[in-house]
Formats: C-alpha cells, structure tokens, sequence
C-alpha cells in the first residue's frame, strides 16, 4: 500500500545531481570563503603581473634616497609609495616582488608534500598490514621532529637558495596530507564501488587514483591550505634567520631581517612585509577554514 | 492537578529550516498517577517531556498557553528557579543509560552532588542517603559501587544509578524517555517494576514515554497516543489498548508482535508502511492523513474533531472505530 | 591498557631509532665530517689523514654503532668551534629554553582555556567572535615578525622591558608572549570545539535535569571531560615551541638552546647542530609519551582498563 506523502521532503536523487553546483551556490554565500578568496586571489594574481604593477626595480639601489619614508609620514615624497628601504630601493615594487617568492615557494613546496603525502597515505590506507605499519612510523618520526629545526640543519649543510628551500619544505610538510589519506583511505576502500572495481579486475593505478583519491578531495584541499600558509610562514622564517632565499631577492621574510637594524627609527620597514606575510596566511587559512565548512556540509 | 499542559508547541530548527516537532498538545498528570505518552520515534514525544523540563535543545521554540506544575508557570521561571526545581520536584530519567552519567567523576560523587545540591547537607550525610537510595533501586554493594566510574557497571545498573539520582530527592514528579530501549528484556522487566514501586511507594506523579506498548500495558494508568506532534487519541489503559479507536492506535496495536507468532523480533511499528511525515507548515489537518487506511475525503479538507467514543477515550479523527471493529483487528 | 603502554612505548622506541638514523646520515653522509673538523681550506692530503685519525674510513653501519654507543654514554661529540662536549653547551642553555617554553605555553594556556570554554558556552555572540579570530589571526601571523613588533612597542617606544638578553625574568616576558602566541590558535580551537561536545552530552543533560547549578555544570561537569585532550596537545605544542624556540630566541638573544641552534648553523657547527636536532626530537617523544601516559591517568575509562 503506497500513499503518496502530503509534505514532499526533497528527493534525494536531486541532490545528487546538485552536489557541485551547490557547492558553488553555498560557495557565493559564504562571506568568509568570499571575502579571503578575493583577497587570495587578488596577492595571485598581484604575483603573477608583479613585473606589470611594480612602479620601479625592485633591485635597482639608489643610495641617496634611502630610508625614505612612507607616503602617510611624508607627503611630499610621492615617488616611492611605500618609502625605500636602506639601499634606497622601492619598497612598494620590493613587496610586490615578494608575493612571487611567497607564492612560488607555497605552492611548489605545497605540491611536492602533495605528492608525497598522497602517496604514503594512499599506500598504507589501501594495503594495511605491515605496510601500513611501516608508513605510519614514518609519518610519526617526521612529526617528532620540529620541521623549522631540520629545515634550518638541511639548508645550512647544503646552502640555501630558493630551490632548496622549496624541495626542503615540501619534503617536510607532507605529514598531515600522508595522515589524512590514509585514514580517508581506509573509509573509502571499504565501500562497495571499490570493491566492484577490484573485483572487475582494475589495476591498482586506477582504483587508488580514479576511484578513490576523487572521493577524498575535499579534505586534502583543506590540508593543501593549511600547508600552504604554513609553506609561506616556514619561508618567511628561514629567510628571516639568513637560511632561506638569499639576497637580493625581495622575500617578505628577507625584507624584515635586512630591516632589523633600521627598524627603530623606520618601523614601516618591518610593519609592511610582515603585514604582507599576515594578509597571505590569513586569506589561505580562511579559505581553507570556509571549504573545510563547505564541504563538511555538502557531502554528509 | 500536579502538571497541566496546554497547547503545548515546539519548533526546532532543522537546517534552516522550521520543523514543527510538537503541535499543540494537551496533557494532564495528578499525584501518584501514571501517564504513558506513546509514538514512534519522530512523533515528538521525547520533545514534549523536555520541554516539560525545559531543557529543549539550543535553537528550539516552545509556546503554550499552559504550562504548569503544581501551579507554578514552569515557562515563566527563571533560570535560577527552574535549576531549584528540578531534580528536587521534578526528575527526569533518560533513554541512554550508557552516556547519561559523567565519565570522568565516580557514581558517589554524582549522587551526592545532587543531594547536596537539594538539601545543603554534609557529604556524609548525602553519603548515607546515596546508599539508601541505592539500595531501595535494588542495588547491591551499594558502598563499593559509590567509589565506581559509570564505565565499569552495566547498561542495567547504570539505568538504576540514574533513577537512584533522580529519586534522591524525593520528587513529587518523575519524567522517563524510554528508560528501558536501550536495555535487554530482563534487565527491561526489572527497571520497569523498581520504576512502579518507586512510584506509587512515594505517590509520585510518572510521565512515561515509550514507543514499547508492552511496557503500556505494565505500568500505565492512562494512555496517549502521539503522532506527528499530536495526541491523536487519549484515555485509561483499558480503554485504549482494548478498544483503539484511531486508526494509527490500531495500526500501533497490530504490529506488536505477539508470543503465539514466535515473534521475539523487533516492536518496531513496522505493520504501518510510511514514515511519521515532517511539518515544516501549520496544517490543522490530521497528520495521520498520508498513511492512513481509512481516509476520506473529508481528511483532506478540514481537522478532524475530538470525540469521546463509548469505551471513555477522547479520539481526533472524523470517523472513530467502534470498539466492535477494534476487537476483530 | 598495558598492552596499549607497551604498543605505545615501543613505538617511541622505533622513532627514537629513526631519528638517530636521520641525525647520523645528516651529520656523516649528508656532509663531510672531515671537511667540518679540518676547515673549508683543507687539502686532500689533510682530510685524507683526517678521516684516518677519526676512523671516518670506516664502514657506515659501523660507525652508526659507535655513535649510538657514544649517545648512550652521554657523549654527543665536541664542537668544531668552541671545542667543547656538546652535550655541556646544550644542557647549560636548557634552563632558559625550559622556562620560555612552560611560560609560553602558561600563558597560552591561561588564555586559551576560559577564552575557549566561554566561546562554547556562549556560541555566536561576541566573546566567540573573539575567540575565533584569535585563533585564526593567532596562526597566521608570523611569530619573528610579532617579535619585532613587540620590540618596537614595549622595549623602545613605551620602554617597559628589556628586549635583548635572558639575566631576569622581565626578559622573558616579550618572548613569552610572541611564543604563546604560536601555541594558542590550536589549543583555542581545541577547547571551544571540545567544550561544545561535551555541554551537548547526554550527561550534561542529565546533570542539568538533576538541577546541579550551571556554573557547578560548566566548571566542573563539562571542563573536566573537555580538559582531558589539552593535554595531549599541550604536549605536542611544548614540544613544538622547543623547535620555535629558535626564532624567538634569535630575536630577543635570548641565550638559549634555539640561540645556540641558530649560531651553530650559521657557522656550519654540526656536531652542535646534529645534536640538538637529536635531543630536542627525543623530548618531544618523550613528552608525548608522558602525555599519553596522563592522560591514561586521568581518564578513568583507560586507568581501570589496566588491571
């Protein structure tokens, strides 16, 4: 005996059928994800046209204007923005410069910890057993050890440049994509469309990277956030200590040691790219906290 | 009368949405007496006993025109108040016994925190009186159990823990949400029977939810029904279970499975195909309207009418069962 | 429960082991220790004698065992520079490092437990606002930078403190703060997101329905459940703050072990180095350990499943 319901709930298999452009519809509604987006997007593409955008060189010295101040201290010097640094560069085109390196180094250390991570977790998520075992105290004795620490041993003993401080980090930070993973893994692996795909004779290629590694995107995009601010502050700090980029480059971190000395008598130096480097992490913490909401609510 | 409600309405926020859990509902307690408030889950029978404790979940609306225990406005109370009162007049017994006392502190230190609380006595007096307690719920090393973790008794003995809490300070009304599902039968049959004696030992008023008809029939004095938010039929055990006249109090009374089919399964209320529907809109019509097997068209159109049918019971459907056709079912 | 200790303690074994290995590759394979000891100018000739002197001629797994052996007598090498036991350098620079971090992660702490218990309890109004931009904010702002600027407000605009050295506790202070500031944004989040479990429990409820006063429920019912998982991250942040340690340190000269980490990669020391990289990963092992351990301790559940 069917009796058709009075109060239509919704069906499910609209809902289904919506769960992508209702991300996107959730999305637009979402001021934060909007709001820290916009700014994300606006230091990328800042980055990308940094040669476009920056009034001067960012390397070209000019020992009689330095330590010029801001706009907001002294109006009258309108050619430098932002004021000069001690070598009389301007600062304004040396911050814009920095996105460049922050951005560089966050998503090439961000990929690499990607790519490793994934795997080891995808591995010992799958498998289990002694491999499971074996990754998992891997991953524990990364996480005993303080990244800044080993990062810092590493670029002293092989000499820091930009290269080395991406392929450093991105070897150190793939521990929480490698926990992540894995634990995604073991759900998903369970389930009966992984199953069938084993049972239907795919190759191991093919389930780990078609059928499962899909379904557990939404967290890693959240731990790709994560990492990324975290890829931007370990830079920062590096460079900051003189073992990440080497000068001239304009890193943010770079810029505030090479501002310690003035930094009594000209504060904007060490308040703007320390600013900077606070804005970038705070928009990439905040998408990733706005998505870690958005798909927690979309996908059940 | 110890507890008067009246047009009792709760709303929950449900994903932005209003659900409408409880839609007017009326009820009546008095001294000593036992009142079985039984439904399926979903009906918003388990909301109707929290909003009688006022311990609705965040996000919840309740409205009434009455609400009143023992004459005090229980909506109107402040929050100082109500914490005064419950425990002490009223108590209130809960579904899950496995989650429903504090992990991290032992069963003395819980008993004796609300005895204390209650009474502003010692520690060893509240001490004494936990004891006491503990083993008029049948309880035995009652003192050696006071040192345990709720973790190392049994769903059984926890569930007489709790009613041991909710007894400490003599309650002239005690509210229990299904305190025995989460139980096995016998464990079930022996709470029931320490609930009862506990009751009409001490006069007390017991409002009892249940989706369990057996335990209906144990322990009521009065029945209602609920469905869909509603109490859609009302009156003395007898009465009801013997003559239903709702069709869903019908439908509740078949699917109980009896000894003679060999049916130890589930007391589920699986015999009705469909679920409790979701309100998320007033509709005065009857919410048993979508499953119903007796439906006419007058259903669609407008509220059913409460009547008061031969056997006593007051019934809200536009063509009540005879106790005759009730009997045959 | 016992199965549990000897299952945990083994692995903190193993990635003791590990972490040794890691040390030794870095200090022996990754780099040329004979380089380290005879200088940047040394012929051939030179690091050949060197090597044989040193007996770094000798297979790798052998010499892995002897630095195992040495570790295990409390001999971590001697520095390139100072000439000095290693081990010396670090533990007299241990103290300063010890009471940066346990007043950092005090001062996190007397921040984050009622700013993050007063965010669950009152969800959505403007103390949870609050706390959760701190939280946010908290992560990303970058630690040396927060330094800098605490140096410019309070040690030379307002002149309150000392901002260079480590002779008093007032010099503590600016690095307490910049480094508890590192530590809180997680443990914020930890104990709102935890307080609003547990307040949501059913044994809340049932206290609540028991009529215990709300500030008995909130204090002592909810907090000591939602307090049990702080102290596992605790551990983990403390731990965390010995290798933050190094920036701070640098910045307000704090002489310590992070200073002295700093200096000796600066000048390539990596006896010293290879060192402090080995002890501080063993007490953040071991800390977690001993987390564990109280945290077994405290939750009743888990201390009377060891009978």
């Amino acid at each position: 005996m069917t009796i058709p319901a009075l109060t239509t709930p919704s069906l499910p298999e609209e809902e289904t059928l919506t769960v992508r452009l209702g991300f996107w519809r959730k999305a637009i509604a979402h001021r934060t994800f909007l709001f820290s987006g916009a700014i994300l997007l606006a230091i990328t593409l800042v980055a990308i046209f940094a040669p476009m955008l920056a009034p001067y060189d960012p390397y070209a010295q000019n020992i009689a204007m330095r330590l010029k101040p801001p706009f907001w201290h002294d109006a009258n010097v309108a050619e430098h923005l932002l004021g000069t640094d001690q070598l009389g560069r301007d600062y304004l085109s040396r911050l814009i410069y920095g996105a460049r390196i922050s951005m560089t180094i966050a998503i090439g250390a961000t990929l690499m910890s990607a790519i490793i991570g994934i795997t080891l977790g995808l591995v010992a998520g799958y498998f289990g057993g002694w491999i499971d075992t074996a990754i998992s105290t891997i991953i524990t004795t990364r996480l005993s050890m303080p990244i800044i620490l080993i990062a810092l041993a590493v670029v002293a003993l092989i000499g820091p440049s930009l290269q080395v401080v991406i392929v450093v980090l991105g070897l150190l930070l793939w521990d929480q994509f490698a926990v992540v993973t894995r634990v995604a893994t073991q759900q998903v692996a369970a389930r009966d469309y992984v199953t069938a795909a084993r049972v239907l004779g795919s190759s191991l290629a093919h389930i780990l990277f078609r059928e499962i590694l899909p379904n557990i995107r939404a967290p890693l995009m959240v731990v790709a956030t994560v990492e990324m601010a975290h890829a931007v502050l370990l830079e920062a700090a590096l460079s900051f200590l003189g073992l990440g980029v080497q000068a001239p480059l304009p890193s943010w971190g770079l810029m505030l040691s090479e501002a310690k000395t003035s930094m009594f008598f000209s504060p904007w130096l060490i308040v703007l790219p320390g600013a900077c480097l606070f804005i970038l992490a705070l928009a990439i913490n905040l998408v990733g906290d706005a998505l870690r909401d958005l798909t927690a609510g979309g996908r059940g | 009368m110890l507890l008067q409600v009246r047009d009792l309405k709760v709303t929950l926020q449900d994903q932005g949405q209003r659900l409408r859990a409880v839609r007017g509902v009326d009820l009546d307690l008095a001294a000593g007496e036992t009142l079985c408030v039984v439904g399926e889950s979903g009906c918003g029978k388990s909301m109707t006993a929290l909003a009688l404790m006022q311990l609705l979940p965040r996000g919840a609306e309740l409205s009434s025109s009455k609400l009143q225990f023992d004459g005090i406005e229980l909506s109107k109370l402040s929050r100082h108040k109500l914490s005064a009162l419950r425990g002490r007049r009223i108590s209130m017994i809960f579904q899950e016994p496995m989650t429903a006392l504090n992990p991290v502190f032992t069963i003395g230190d819980q008993l004796r925190a609300v005895y204390r609380r209650h009474t502003g006595v010692s520690s060893a007096e509240a001490q004494a009186r936990a004891i006491e307690v503990l083993e008029s719920v049948g309880l035995t090393n009652a003192e050696l159990r006071m040192k345990q973790f709720p973790h190392q008794l049994s769903g059984g003995l926890r569930q007489r823990v709790l009613i041991a809490m909710a007894l400490m300070c003599e309650p002239e009304m005690i509210i229990c949400d299904e305190p025995t599902t989460a139980l096995d039968a016998t464990t079930q049959a022996q709470i029931l029977r320490i609930l009862k004696e506990a009751q009409s030992a001490r006069k007390m008023g017991m409002l009892f939810i249940t989706h369990d008809l057996g335990v209906v029939a144990r322990i009521a004095d009065r029945v209602a029904v609920m469905y869909a938010g509603r109490i859609v039929e009302h009156g003395s055990r007898a009465a009801v279970l013997r003559s239903p006249a709702h069709p869903y109090t019908k439908g509740l009374i078949a699917s109980v499975p009896r000894p003679q089919d060999g049916g130890t399964g589930s007391k589920r209320l699986a015999s009705i195909p469909g679920n409790v529907p979701a309100f998320h809109h007033e509709d005065p019509r009857c919410p048993f309207l979508s499953r119903c097997p007796k439906r006419m068209s007058i259903c669609t159109r407008e509220a059913p009418p409460v009547r008061q049918t031969e056997a006593g019971q007051q019934v809200a459907c536009h063509l009540p069962l005879d106790a005759q056709e009730a009997l045959t079912a | 429960m016992l199965s549990f200790l000897l299952k945990r303690a083994t692995m903190a074994v193993v990635v003791m082991v590990n972490v040794s290995i890691i040390c030794f590759v870095l200090s022996n394979v990754a780099y040329d220790p004979a380089i380290g000891i005879a200088g940047a100018q040394a012929t051939d000739e030179d690091l050949a004698l060197i090597r044989q002197t040193y007996g770094l001629d000798r297979p790798l797994l052998v010499r892995y065992g002897e630095y195992i052996g040495n570790i295990a007598q409390g001999d971590f090498g001697v520095s390139y520079l100072t000439k000095r036991p290693v081990l010396d350098m670090i533990v007299e620079r241990l103290p300063v490092t010890a009471l940066l971090a346990i007043l950092s992660m005090a001062l996190a702490l007397a921040i984050a437990l009622p700013l993050g218990s007063a965010a669950a309890l009152w969800p959505d109004t403007i103390i949870d606002r609050l706390a959760q931009l701190l939280a946010v904010a908290g992560q990303a702002i970058p630690n040396f930078w927060a330094g800098l600027l605490l140096i410019v407000l309070f040690g030379v605009q307002l002149r309150w403190l000392p901002i260079s050295g480590s002779e008093s506790v007032a010099h503590f202070v600016l690095p307490s703060i910049t480094l508890g500031t590192f530590a809180m944004p997680p443990l914020i989040r930890l104990i709102r997101a935890g307080m609003i479990e547990v307040l949501a429990s059913d044994y809340i409820r049932t206290a609540k329905a028991m009529g215990i006063r709300p500030f008995q429920i909130t204090f002592k019912y909810a907090l000591k459940n939602a307090v049990l998982p702080v102290v596992s991250l605790s551990a983990v942040q403390l731990g965390f703050m010995l290798g933050g340690s190094i920036v701070v340190e640098s910045i307000f000269a704090l002489n310590g072990v992070g200073y002295l980490a700093w200096q000796s990669m600066s000048r390539s020391d990596m006896p010293v180095i290879q060192a402090i990289v080995l002890l501080i990963s063993l007490i953040y092992i071991v800390l977690t350990l001993l987390a564990d351990l109280l945290n077994a301790y405290m939750d009743p559940r888990l201390r009377s499943a060891r009978k």
